[in-house]
């Protein structure tokens, strides 16, 4: 455990390097949150009854949503992992007394984590702070809170497994462009990326709502703005935990079957 | 003119080298704007109008702007990568040609996997244009034409602002992706609907409204004045500051020695 928690720990310290690209990332952040708001209020002066959230609950989702889109867009790609595989730097990796598995998901977690917490914080310090209809609001009592916090780690964690698949189907293709692209799209599109769950018609919705994705920035951004709430929410977390495991149980397997065949060519 | 078709044709055969990678690129590219489309489809299956916008008539926009966007991307690609170009020093290269610094970077690089988003522009259309109850006179077509051609070189003058602010940083600025990323994003809906403050910085400062919005407004009859037709032509004016800018950057570039 005590190796994982200092690989998290370079990783971590790694990715905080990048302060000035964070900045810049910061201003565009601001601009696309205040644009996203601005179009759902002109939907919702259309036809207020037709919203299926509060609208003050889509304020918070769309401003939580880029406070911590680092932690949940599926198109950050590890490029050092990928080119571990294609190149055969694996092999190394092979010897270390570790589980490689464990290695790279520690890697992606805490790049992720680095990145969000350095834009979260003036991000969500700015959405406190804007006039009102734009205002972010806070989750309704302190247990909405924890909830939010447990399903944050729970999406988090989601999300690197699920790609951690994409890394393992490399051993496979070696080509990561396309299908990669392909994959980043749909699961961000399903996970509420560019629409909130509630704003898909009712039967896509009812499929979309057990997929894996759900299990991604839905959930958490659903149950900090409180449109998921009470016994929603611990169901919301059960079905986070078991896409989780078998998410992991999958890329485990997966994972162990490549590298029995892995050949590595020499150079 | 001669030297760029060369360009053209030669990143258009290494491209097609690897057919695979390519076309699946290019389909990944389709479906990124694709599920965009799926969303606004969603929002107006729910909402059926939004500022007396229906549903095809944002198509004609959302159309317009993925397609303007796209060839401008395809082409100015060189633009987009200049952080690249001038970090690793190949700009230096270019400098000591005897050819202008602006042609150069524009035949650098040139991708045409942005064909996956041009192809469902071209698709959206298909589908807007008879159905958008726009009845199509010679002036309707013409500022539809006006709106793509005039919007493309409207986003090309972005990408160049873009690599000139380069020379003063040498990493890329992601802020400027509000506007090239963004103006794609959100052009998806007539820029109106942002509110007036937001679209008058659209008409006067950054002129993404001027391709978009007002010609919208006279294709749906809602303007019968002419001067809604043009005003995409009006844009182009955003192209003589942007190359300025540029020009002013190069005047003070160091180059990065490596």
């Amino acid at each position: 455990m005590k190796k994982y928690s200092a690989l998290f720990r370079i990783r971590f310290i790694n990715s905080l390097q990048y302060r000035a690209a964070a900045l810049a990332g910061l201003a565009t952040q601001f601009a696309w949150g205040f644009m996203e708001i601005s179009a759902f209020s002109a939907f919702y002066r259309a036809n207020p009854a037709a919203f299926p959230m509060e609208f003050s609950q889509t304020v918070s989702y769309i401003w939580m949503q880029q406070a911590f889109l680092t932690l949940f867009m599926m198109w950050f790609w590890e490029y050092d992992i990928a080119a571990s595989i294609i190149e055969g730097s694996i092999a190394y990796e092979m010897v270390r007394p570790l589980d490689i598995y464990n290695r790279w998901f520690c890697q992606i977690t805490a790049n992720r984590l680095a990145r969000a917490a350095l834009r979260c914080a003036p991000i969500l310090i700015f959405a406190f702070l804007v006039p009102e209809p734009y205002r972010m609001t806070l989750p309704p009592d302190a247990a909405q809170l924890f909830l939010f916090l447990l399903s944050v780690l729970l999406a988090l964690c989601v999300v690197v497994a699920f790609s951690m698949l994409m890394y393992i189907s490399l051993f496979y293709t070696l080509s990561p462009t396309g299908v990669r692209l392909f994959i980043a799209v749909i699961s961000d599109f399903f996970a509420g990326g560019i629409v909130p769950l509630p704003f898909f018609p009712a039967p896509v919705r009812a499929v979309a709502e057990w997929l894996p994705f759900a299990a991604m920035q839905n959930m958490p951004l659903r149950i900090y703005s409180g449109n998921i709430a009470g016994m929603d929410a611990f169901a919301g977390i059960g079905l986070q935990i078991f896409w989780l495991a078998a998410l992991l149980a999958v890329g485990r397997l997966m994972m162990s079957r490549a590298l029995k065949r892995v050949i590595v060519q020499g150079g | 003119m001669q030297l760029y078709i060369k360009f053209f044709a030669m990143h258009l055969k290494s491209q097609m080298q690897y057919k695979l990678s390519f076309f699946l690129t290019a389909l990944g590219q389709f479906f990124a704007s694709f599920t965009v489309l799926l969303g606004v489809y969603f929002m107006f299956s729910r909402f059926h109008e939004v500022e007396g916008f229906q549903f095809e008539h944002v198509l004609l926009c959302f159309a317009a702007v993925l397609m303007a966007y796209s060839i401008a991307e395809m082409f100015g690609r060189g633009f987009d990568q200049f952080p690249q170009m001038l970090g690793n020093g190949e700009f230096d290269r270019a400098l000591v040609r005897p050819r202008s610094v602006i042609f150069q970077v524009l035949a650098a690089k040139m991708d045409f996997t942005r064909f996956g988003r041009l192809f469902q522009a071209i698709l959206v259309f298909c589908y807007a244009i008879p159905n958008s109850g726009v009845i199509w006179t010679w002036d309707k077509v013409l500022a539809l034409l006006l709106m793509v051609v005039c919007g493309s070189l409207i986003f090309f003058a972005l990408f160049i602002v873009y690599a000139g602010f380069t020379f003063f940083t040498v990493e890329g600025l992601e802020f400027m992706n509000i506007f090239t990323d963004g103006g794609r994003e959100f052009g998806r809906y007539p820029f109106s609907i942002y509110g007036k403050r937001i679209l008058k910085f659209l008409t006067f400062v950054v002129p993404l409204a001027l391709f978009q919005y007002y010609p919208l407004l006279y294709l749906l009859d809602r303007e019968k004045n002419m001067l809604y037709m043009f005003t995409p032509v009006i844009g182009l004016l955003f192209i003589i500051p942007s190359c300025a800018f540029f020009r002013i950057g190069l005047r003070k570039y160091k180059s990065t020695g490596s």
